[in-house]
């Protein structure tokens, strides 16, 4: 089971990544969008962590893109622009509670992680 | 003074003020004063000039008419004392001629003659003839004046140069006064003889007191030395001088004016009577004559006051309300435009804290996760896993990010408030929300804030612009009071379908002359130190968009208390309006 990271920010993504490893979560990142579309092709992930902002595509239209390839993939959202307004921007496309407001406190971040798993089935 | 104030309409307070958005169209009180004059100059002055135009034509129409009246009754008289002597005259002519001398100095014919005319005529008194060398050879009368010798005297001259002589009136031995009328009659070889006879004036008196004139009048005849003929009514009895001067002499008839010795106006129409002594007189007061005049002046002089003081009123009224009404539309120019600026400046405000928001969030998630890594690779490596010193130095920057990530969300959560619409709400909620940005300042300043929500459940309404009336009132009220102060919310549900907040401090109060005026746009008591004189005015109107309104109590020195309510439903209007 692997997790996908999307945020343009690289310094934010990698370190995340490193320490989603630490606690034993096998995660990939990805700066762009057309990066994560690559590495979707190559590598199935089971859940993916996207920035609602990220240069060229949204959030919300990468979630899209992805969830064509992979429709059982599942989705977690991060902003800066705090959850409720980014939300409405994309409304439908995401539930208040897959989204999370920068900065982002790991623990939160596992939970979320686990309970969209938990609703489709697994676990991390 | 009061009621003045009171009757004055509301763009007569109106103060100038320098250019900016601000800047009122027009100058009212003057726009006013000179609409006002215009209008009263352009119809007062023709209607006052026409007034006095027909004031001084109707005058002079009644002037003119009594003075061609009075000529005429002058003519009138006139004829009448000249034919009353002419036919006198005429009879003695007939008589002197129809008799031979001889004839006329037998006493017997004579005083025939004499009956025959008194029986005529009445006021014969005598009759005598004279000779041409001025001896009266016969006399018929009360007197012995048989032989009399007339010849030195003056009359006995004129009579005998002219043909014809009158004499002035004259007392006589009987004291009555009478006249004379001589006639000469020419004999062949340059022989003449002469017939004289005495007359009474009383019928002319008789006539002339019988005549009603006009205006008090009096009619009288004079000689050419002033002394009165007949008697008068006002300007003497017979044989006394007139009290006027003699008017000078004319061939017509003549009016003009004069004054009398008590110095009333007078009319005095005369006419000069051919070959006699006399001036026949007609004497009119003149203010008894203008007494009608009198009535149409003061009909006139009424009807130009009426005149004036209606044109007046509705000149007066008519500017007062369109002036006023022109002011009211500017001022909701300047109200509206200065909504707009507030507005404008509002959401600036928005746009800036969620781009700042924004911005800082991203390098804050990176200083988290960093500081989160470090703060794994000590956990999890046990040589650090009980430096205490170090783990303790990564929570306080941990801790510290997420305080930077509690005020950036407060920012973006009240910057996206900014144009959102209608919303259920939870009053508690927004009062702490608001407080929440002066939560620092009240510790520093140890303001103490307290909040009491009371029954009150979640209603629909516009966050934002409650938002923005909580922040100005309790900023106004964190300005108002001094360190250490007391801030009281109270939030309760009224009778009906309301909601009521008090929002009470302990500060300086508003003086009692300005607490009516701090809801009008641009009253400050902060000018100077940053105040736009906005603020309750915008607030005032933020909750008349939200059907509310808001009240306020004040004592100086004790503190002030704004009281708001607010409706549990919105009405339709005002949620499609909002």
């Amino acid at each position: 089971m692997k997790i996908l990271l999307v945020d343009d920010e690289r310094e934010l993504v990698t370190t995340l990544a490193e320490r989603l490893a630490i606690r034993g979560i096998d995660a990939d990142w990805a700066t762009t969008g057309e990066e994560a579309l690559k590495m979707a092709e190559a590598e199935s992930y089971t859940l993916a962590v996207l920035d609602i902002k990220i240069p060229r595509i949204s959030g919300f239209s990468l979630k899209r893109k992805l969830q064509e390839k992979h429709p059982e993939m599942k989705f977690i959202f991060m902003t800066g622009h705090g959850c409720g307004y980014d939300l409405e921007a994309g409304s439908g496309e995401a539930g208040a509670e897959n989204c999370l407001a920068k900065p982002v406190d790991i623990k939160t971040l596992i939970e979320k992680m686990n309970e969209a798993l938990e609703a489709g089935g697994g676990a991390l | 003074m009061s009621i003045l104030n009171k009757l004055k309409p509301d763009f007569w307070h109106f103060q100038k003020t320098e250019g900016g958005p601000r800047k009122r169209l027009v100058n009212f009180p003057r726009l006013w004063k000179s609409t006002v004059l215009l209008t009263a100059g352009v119809s007062l002055i023709p209607l006052i000039f026409i007034t006095i135009v027909d004031y001084n034509v109707t005058q002079r129409s009644i002037e003119s008419e009594f003075l061609l009246r009075t000529s005429r009754i002058v003519s009138n008289l006139r004829r009448t004392v000249f034919f009353f002597l002419e036919e006198r005259r005429s009879s003695l002519d007939f008589i002197i001629h129809e008799n031979k001398f001889e004839e006329l100095t037998d006493f017997a014919r004579l005083a025939r003659i004499l009956e025959n005319l008194r029986k005529s005529f009445g006021q014969f008194a005598d009759l005598g003839v004279i000779d041409a060398s001025g001896i009266q050879r016969t006399y018929v009368g009360p007197y012995e004046l048989k032989d009399k010798d007339y010849s030195s005297q003056e009359w006995y001259d004129q009579a005998v140069k002219q043909g014809l002589y009158i004499s002035d009136v004259f007392m006589g031995y009987r004291r009555i006064p009478h006249f004379v009328i001589a006639v000469k009659r020419d004999l062949t070889e340059g022989k003449f003889f002469i017939l004289r006879a005495s007359l009474d004036i009383e019928p002319f008196e008789k006539f002339l007191s019988e005549i009603d004139i006009a205006g008090a009048g009096d009619a009288f005849i004079i000689n050419h030395q002033g002394i009165l003929q007949t008697s008068s009514r006002n300007h003497g009895n017979v044989l006394e001088k007139i009290n006027l001067s003699i008017p000078k002499y004319s061939s017509q008839t003549e009016v003009l004016e004069g004054k009398n010795p008590e110095g009333e106006d007078l009319v005095i129409g005369y006419r000069y009577i051919e070959q006699t002594p006399f001036v026949l007189m007609i004497i009119k007061k003149k203010r008894v004559l203008m007494e009608s005049w009198k009535k149409t002046r003061i009909k006139l002089i009424i009807f130009l006051v009426v005149s004036v003081i209606l044109i007046l009123a509705v000149i007066v009224s008519t500017a007062t309300y369109m002036v006023n009404k022109i002011y009211l539309a500017d001022e909701k120019r300047v109200m509206a435009l200065h909504k707009a600026e507030y507005a404008n400046k509002m959401a600036s405000i928005g746009r800036l804290a969620s781009g700042v928001a924004h911005e800082v969030n991203n390098p804050l998630a990176i200083i988290n996760e960093k500081a989160g890594l470090i703060k794994d690779l000590f956990t999890f490596k046990d040589e650090y896993a009980h430096d205490e010193k170090l783990i303790g130095l990564v929570d306080s920057v941990l801790s510290s990010v997420k305080r930077c990530g509690r005020i950036t969300r407060r920012l973006l959560r009240f910057a996206r408030h900014m144009d959102v619409s209608i919303k259920q709400i939870s009053l508690e909620e927004v009062i702490h929300e608001v407080l929440g940005f002066l939560e620092k300042e009240a510790e520093y300043r140890s303001i103490e804030v307290s909040v009491e929500v009371k029954d009150v459940p979640s209603f629909e309404t516009d966050r934002g612009k409650l938002q923005q009336v909580f922040l100005n009132i309790i900023n106004n009220a964190f300005a108002a009071m001094d360190d250490g102060g007391h801030l009281t919310i109270v939030a309760k549900r009224e009778p009906g379908d309301d909601v009521s907040v008090t929002i009470a401090d302990d500060g300086c109060g508003i003086d009692e002359k300005e607490i009516t005026h701090i809801f009008e746009p641009f009253f400050s008591t902060k000018t100077g130190q940053g105040g736009t004189g906005l603020g309750l005015s915008i607030t005032y109107g933020l909750l008349q968009e939200l059907g509310g309104g808001i009240s306020v109590r004040s004592k100086v020195g004790k503190g002030t208390i704004f009281t708001i309510t607010l409706p549990l439903h919105m009405d339709e209007k005002k949620r499609t309006k909002a």
